[in-house]
């Protein structure tokens, strides 16, 4: 059953002011639409898979843009604004939305016609956003989504009655699978010819005439009047800001209206909210039609059991695991297979290019730089798959429902854990999850403590160190000092990330609390095309944003660790011969000259070059290791040889180089200190990219360097004056 | 003094009749619909105390107590 419902306007079409798009052959759109409408179901519908995300300027609020081409040959260009409640502007996805509908978002033209996504079987909260919407100037189009979910609950929407009384065309949909999109596309294309919407109510008397010198204000500073209504309402409960600044004389305005009505007895911030819903109640009534009986729904059994006091925390530990889990260890197959493919890859490009600095490059620099971008896509892609799957099916808020209290406790939101724990695996998913968190404060927040959980690119240095010098002796008899001093590992990052949160939050980060304040949507089937959508994007972001930086760096570091070449001496082993180049490049020089900065922290300037080569991604230490102890770098972190070598390496003066306590200082330096090119990348394109992110990325390197510093230095200092050298 | 959100229990409705405290959450509440006359319901409380679950307009809520103590209820 698909109808449109343009049968009110018939035969009265009135041109517009807005010139016909169609008549040019292209034409903008933009989604707009409550969270859990089927928004970007139906955008998907849309525009298949032409899409492209990126992000408006200077905020970090994700800008989803795609196109189709329609019966008629016009080329539509769409926008998926962020979900909405209202176009109060409170936050930044509102204030976003609501300038790029009124045409003041920097370099985002104004839609020829925008298409307000409804849910029927939620029409009646969802009614307030439309109201602001119609009241905008703009052409537009209801796509009343889920009509199939609404007639399953014992609702049906008038759609003939809602186009009535809204004043716009109503098109049924079922976006998820693809019903009534033909019908939409129709019904966008002639929106621009037919009479604009309008406001569908009246203002009380007393209330009209104080918003009259705002309204006046706005249409002098050239709003559309309409656009103007909708504002000078908005205004007397929410200050002027955003796309409002230097509007002249606006302030005193508003706090003229404001005043003006208080003195008649208005609660001026909740004059709008009852106006509006006084109308909608009025529409609701004349258009949802109930039928059946309402009694428990499929959602409250399901919430019966997973909000459960006891089995709820329960459930959401064990599906923690199983996100843990996967990303630690199910990627690590399809990891291994990128590397093998980037090493069989290495091997051919060896084998086709002469030995040489060419060789080296492309098989060192390139090909390497490539591999060490890449390996992380199975992460990102199977967390995104997770959390793409926990969001669309409606378990996303619960998990933060149930969260919220324990994560609050460091001033964080219980949309925090997810990136948190992701952090175990690998920051660069995490950082990228904690899009999620709505409030920039906390989002900042958790992007800067992210990479303080130990990610699985450190368990080669963990596991090199403790194999060869903690003594895997029993504690208590059943504890292994090697397994507790990895644990203590874990558990020293784990801890530090929610103190460095609780600490920022309450300084540099410092703001009003974020409200809690969510709806639990029904449970929902997720589309599994939607689903994929997301998960390719989220890689594709990864590898083209971040990836390039990745690979420049990448070549960069070959280039340093390669030149200036040095005249081996004939005779010498391969391995030797890389022992001898990496101490005299520029990298072995840099490891040099580091080594009165580490000196104090009981490292000499092996480990420093190792240090050095690993600000790149800490699983390097380990190869740069073994290059520089001259047993090759392809040996790993379980090599037996190279931890016979470490055990065996003595200074100038005959004394052992690496002592248990080096050992723990070094792995505490690598809990702390922030050594991953792809994360440095990631952070700065998601708080904001440009210089701003550059400086938050740069501020996260320094003070995750200083806090390894310190922790650092205090465990090997200490341990000497508690006479633990030997 | 007025009776709050925050002193339903699980199963009790009220109707509200303010919302006040901080702008920003007391905006959002009212965007969503609560207003002076809303009927609403509690419907539980997370596992570690808070926050609080409620119903309204046909929809779910969810909101801290922090927040649901500056929505006076009648």
């Amino acid at each position: 059953m698909e109808i449109s419902s343009s049968e009110p306007f018939g035969s009265t079409v009135v041109p517009s002011e807005a010139q016909p798009a169609s008549s040019i052959g292209r034409m903008r759109i933009a989604l707009i639409g409550n969270p859990n409408t089927g928004k970007s179901t139906l955008f998907n519908a849309l525009t298949g898979l032409r899409q492209k995300v990126g992000n408006y300027s200077g905020v970090t609020v994700e800008r989803i843009e795609g196109k189709y081409r329609s019966e008629s040959g016009t080329n539509v260009a769409v926008l998926d604004l962020p979900g909405t409640y209202s176009l109060s502007a409170t936050s930044p996805d509102e204030e976003i939305a609501l300038s790029v509908l009124i045409g003041l978002a920097p370099g985002v033209p104004a839609p020829d016609v925008v298409v307000l996504v409804l849910d029927a079987s939620n029409l009646e909260r969802n009614l307030f956003l439309a109201s602001q919407v119609l009241e905008l100037g703009l052409p537009v189009v209801i796509a009343l989504n889920q009509v199939d979910t609404a007639a399953a609950s014992g609702i049906r929407v008038d759609a003939v009655e809602l186009a009535m009384q809204l004043g716009a065309q109503v098109v049924e949909t079922v976006a998820i699978r693809g019903q009534g999109i033909d019908v939409l596309r129709r019904a966008i294309e002639r929106a621009g010819d037919l009479p604009l919407p309008t406001r569908q109510f009246r203002l009380p008397e007393q209330l009209f005439r104080a918003v009259q010198p705002v309204e006046a204000s706005l249409v002098r500073a050239g709003f559309h009047p309409s656009t103007a209504a909708m504002e000078a309402l908005r205004l007397l409960a929410v200050d002027p800001g955003g796309h409002l600044n230097g509007v002249e004389g606006l302030q005193v305005e508003v706090e003229r209206a404001r005043t003006t009505l208080t003195q008649e007895g208005f609660h001026t911030r909740a004059i709008e909210a009852e106006v509006r819903y006084g109308w909608i109640s009025e529409v609701i009534a004349a258009v949802v039609h109930r039928f059946g009986s309402a009694g428990t729904t499929l959602t409250d059994r399901i919430d019966a059991v997973i909000l459960h006091r006891v089995l709820g925390p329960i459930i959401f530990l064990v599906l923690m695991g199983l996100v843990f889990q996967s990303i630690f260890s199910w990627a690590e197959p399809i990891m291994g297979a990128v590397e093998a493919v980037v090493g069989a890859l290495g091997a051919a490009a060896a084998a086709a290019i002469p030995e040489g600095d060419l060789q080296s490059l492309v098989v060192d620099g390139v090909i390497a730089g490539v591999g060490a971008v890449v390996v992380f896509v199975p992460q990102i892609a199977i967390l995104f798959l997770f959390i793409g799957f926990l969001e669309a099916t409606g378990y996303m808020a619960r998990a933060a429902f149930i969260m919220d209290r324990f994560m609050r406790g460091v001033g964080l939101h219980g949309r925090s854990f997810i990136p948190m724990l992701s952090g175990y695996a690998c920051a660069v998913p995490g950082i990228m999850a904690a899009r999620t968190i709505e409030n920039p404060k906390d989002r900042l927040a958790t992007i800067m403590v992210v990479p303080l959980m130990s990610c699985s690119a450190r368990i080669p240095v963990y596991t090199l160190l403790i194999g060869s010098f903690i003594p895997p002796v029993m504690i208590g008899g059943f504890m292994n000092l090697q397994g507790l001093t990895l644990l203590g590992m874990y558990l020293l990052g784990t801890v530090a990330a929610l103190v460095v949160a609780g600490i920022f939050k309450k300084t540099l980060l410092k703001g009003p609390s974020q409200p809690m304040i969510m709806e639990l949507p029904p449970y929902r089937l997720p589309n599994l095309k939607s689903l994929l959508l997301g998960v390719s994007q989220r890689a594709g972001i990864f590898l083209k944003r971040a990836g390039t930086i990745i690979f420049a760096l990448s070549i960069v570091l070959w280039a340093l660790a390669t030149y200036p070449k040095v005249e081996v001496p004939a005779g010498v082993t391969p391995e030797a011969a890389q022992e001898l180049q990496l101490a005299e490049s520029f990298l072995g020089r840099a490891g040099h000259a580091f080594e009165p900065v580490v000196e104090p922290l009981g490292y000499d300037w092996k480990i420093g070059v190792s240090i050095i080569s690993s600000f790149a991604a800490r699983e390097v230490f380990v190869a740069t290791m073994g290059t520089i102890y001259g047993v090759g770098s392809g040996e790993d972190e379980t090599s037996v040889t190279l931890r016979e070598r470490l055990q065996a390496e003595t200074d100038a003066s005959g004394a052992l180089v690496y002592t248990p306590l080096v050992a723990l200082s070094l792995m505490v330096f690598y809990v702390f200190a922030m050594m991953c090119i792809s994360t440095n990348a990631v952070v700065v394109r998601e708080t904001g990219g440009g210089l701003k992110g550059l400086k938050w990325a740069v501020f996260q390197f320094g003070w995750m360097f200083a806090l390894a510093y310190g922790a650092a230095f205090i465990v090997y200092r200490g341990g000497l004056l508690l006479g633990l050298a030997g | 003094m007025p009776r709050t959100l925050v002193s339903l229990k699980p199963g009790e409705s009220a109707r509200v009749a303010t919302v006040g405290g901080d702008s920003g959450a007391s905006q959002r509440l009212m965007d969503l619909g609560l207003i002076k006359g809303t009927s609403i319901k509690v419907v539980r409380v997370a596992p570690l105390g808070d926050p609080i679950e409620i119903s309204l307009r046909g929809f779910m809520l969810t909101l801290r107590r922090t927040e649901a103590e500056h929505v006076v209820v009648e």
